[in-house]
């Protein structure tokens, strides 16, 4: 399967977190690039949702939806900036 | 719609439905605490079933600005778990949940200051934001020129048709892939780097460009604006896929 | 108070001793990824155990054929609730492959292209429990479903049958691998539903 974009994940950021990721911008961690975060590479099945740097693939976050909670992995990102409302 | 505004929970009844082309459907839901949306924005449906399971999906919006009435255009993913019930079993007067409005990337306000060029380029299902964006456009007395370049197959997945042939201020070009209508002038095939060309604005406007379709369409069509000398920070793409 | 959608979710049957708790009967095979499908060719693949002492055993495409490949027929269940019933695989039994190492570690991490992780035991590999398998439903694996080939390990979820299998480390203690450190539960019984942490 191909991948989406980071606008995909923009419902899911929303929900659990309340902030407009495709509004945001990222450092990734592995590569350190500042990124536009709706253009990154998004893999999203039922298993979870990965957030990949566009130009390394590292892995910038991992978002699962267990029964009862949320579980979100920013720890690829190592900063973002999101615009206030 | 000039800020934008945070997204969540609401819950929608079905005003009205109709087919929009072989494989999708036109929905109009009433969404009374819905706080408006920007073109091109786009909303999660989660879908609960009887026995508690449920499964959420995106749809973009084609309505924009201050309204309460919601339109969705959904198309049927044969496989998917979602879209065949919105196509087939959703009614007239159904509740619906529905996450919103989300998106502030990939989308159109007329308080742009920016008045370059807009170039929409759509892919299938992917023209429903691009629409959104002409039809917040078709509300402005003066503003950017648009223009939309929007590849489908045949002319029965044409979404939006009437109101398509209908926009004053955007110039629609419609390429068939596969069949064209009766009597066209132009035979069916796919886009080519060179016949793409001649329906987009030149990199020497410094149009601000918005691509959206499958992902391999998205991917070839951003690879030939580059080719063309188009500035890719001047290019917004969003990809479609996924499970429906 | 969730809206309910009457009608919504009655494909899903249940009802079938066969199958674990919370799964479904599927006809296709879903196709579920964290990333770019690797693009890898047998003449290229290897396969490598390495110890805790850092001793590594390796296989080439060739070798890996050569220590025999065998035929299963076994259930798959995916923790995102879906499973298949007798599917036909081929496939190395892990244990041929750990026939020489020697260690004295439990736990094995498994690595792929792509840098997927996931943890095991080294006991859910042996036994005839395990295998790399290169064919599937009677073809070739491709690419999509980790082909050239993956691990299979079916009495355990499918996320621990890695894809795109090129390595196994063993490890004294349970770490957890990519989807485990992300909410998955360390081991994944199905027929104890173990999903999540």
């Amino acid at each position: 399967m191909t991948h989406l974009d980071g606008n995909a994940l923009a419902g899911l950021f929303a929900d659990t977190l309340g902030i407009d990721i495709t509004a945001a911008i990222g450092r990734c961690g592995s590569c350190h690039r500042v990124i536009e975060l709706a253009r990154a590479h998004a893999f999203v099945t039922a298993i979870g949702a990965v957030l990949r740097c566009e130009h390394c693939q590292g892995v910038l976050a991992v978002i699962v939806h267990k029964p009862r909670e949320v579980l979100a992995n920013l720890s690829g990102l190592a900063h973002i900036v999101i615009a206030r409302l | 719609m000039t800020s934008p505004v945070r997204a969540s929970w609401h819950v929608g009844r079905v005003a009205s439905r109709r087919r929009e082309t072989t494989s999708a459907v036109r929905l109009e839901l009433d969404v009374p605490t819905w706080p408006g949306n920007p073109a091109g924005a786009h909303l999660d449906v989660r879908l609960t079933a009887p026995d508690g399971y449920q499964a959420t999906r995106s749809y973009s919006v084609a309505s924009s600005g201050p309204t309460t009435r919601v339109t969705l255009a959904v198309d049927e993913l044969p496989s998917g778990e979602v879209s065949p019930y919105l196509v087939h079993q959703l009614a007239d007067g159904d509740e619906l949940e529905v996450h919103g409005p989300l998106g502030h990337y990939f989308v159109w306000t007329p308080t742009e200051p920016d008045r370059s060029p807009v170039q929409l380029i759509a892919g299938g299902s992917g023209v429903v934001p691009l629409f959104a964006m002409a039809v917040a456009r078709e509300r402005e007395a003066d503003h950017a020129d648009f223009r939309l370049l929007y590849s489908v197959r045949t002319p029965e997945d044409v979404f939006f048709a009437e109101e398509l042939s209908a926009l004053s201020k955007t110039v629609v070009d419609v390429v068939h892939t596969r069949r064209s209508p009766t009597g066209s002038p132009r035979p069916p095939g796919r886009l080519t780097p060179e016949s793409f060309a001649e329906f987009v604005f030149p990199a020497t406007s410094t149009p601000r460009i918005f691509v959206c379709g499958p992902t391999p369409f998205v991917e070839t069509i951003a690879h030939w604006l580059l080719k063309l000398g188009h500035d890719p920070n001047r290019i917004r793409t969003e990809r479609f896929g996924g499970s429906g | 108070m969730p809206v309910i959608n009457s009608g919504f979710g009655s494909r899903r049957g249940a009802g079938n001793p066969r199958l674990p708790p919370g799964q479904t009967l599927v006809d296709d095979w879903p196709v579920l990824t964290a990333g770019l499908t690797p693009d890898i060719g047998t003449h290229e693949w290897t396969f490598t155990i390495t110890t805790e002492t850092g001793a590594e055993h390796g296989w080439d495409w060739n070798a890996l054929q050569n220590v025999g490949v065998e035929d299963i027929i076994t259930d798959i269940h995916c923790v995102t609730h879906w499973s298949k019933l007798d599917m036909a695989w081929r496939g190395v039994p892990l244990d041929r492959l750990f026939e020489d190492v020697e260690t004295s570690c439990d736990y094995v991490m498994v690595r792929s292209d792509g840098g997927y992780t996931t943890n095991l035991p080294l006991a859910d590999l042996l036994e005839g429990q395990a295998w790399i398998a290169t064919e599937a439903e009677g073809v070739a694996l491709t690419p999509e479903h980790g082909g050239p080939a993956r691990l299979l390990v079916p009495h355990l979820y499918f996320w621990k049958s890695a894809k795109w299998v090129r390595g196994m480390r063993m490890m004294p203690s349970d770490e957890p691998g990519f989807w485990e450190q992300n909410g998955y539960h360390l081991r994944g019984d199905p027929w104890r539903e173990e999903r999540y942490w």
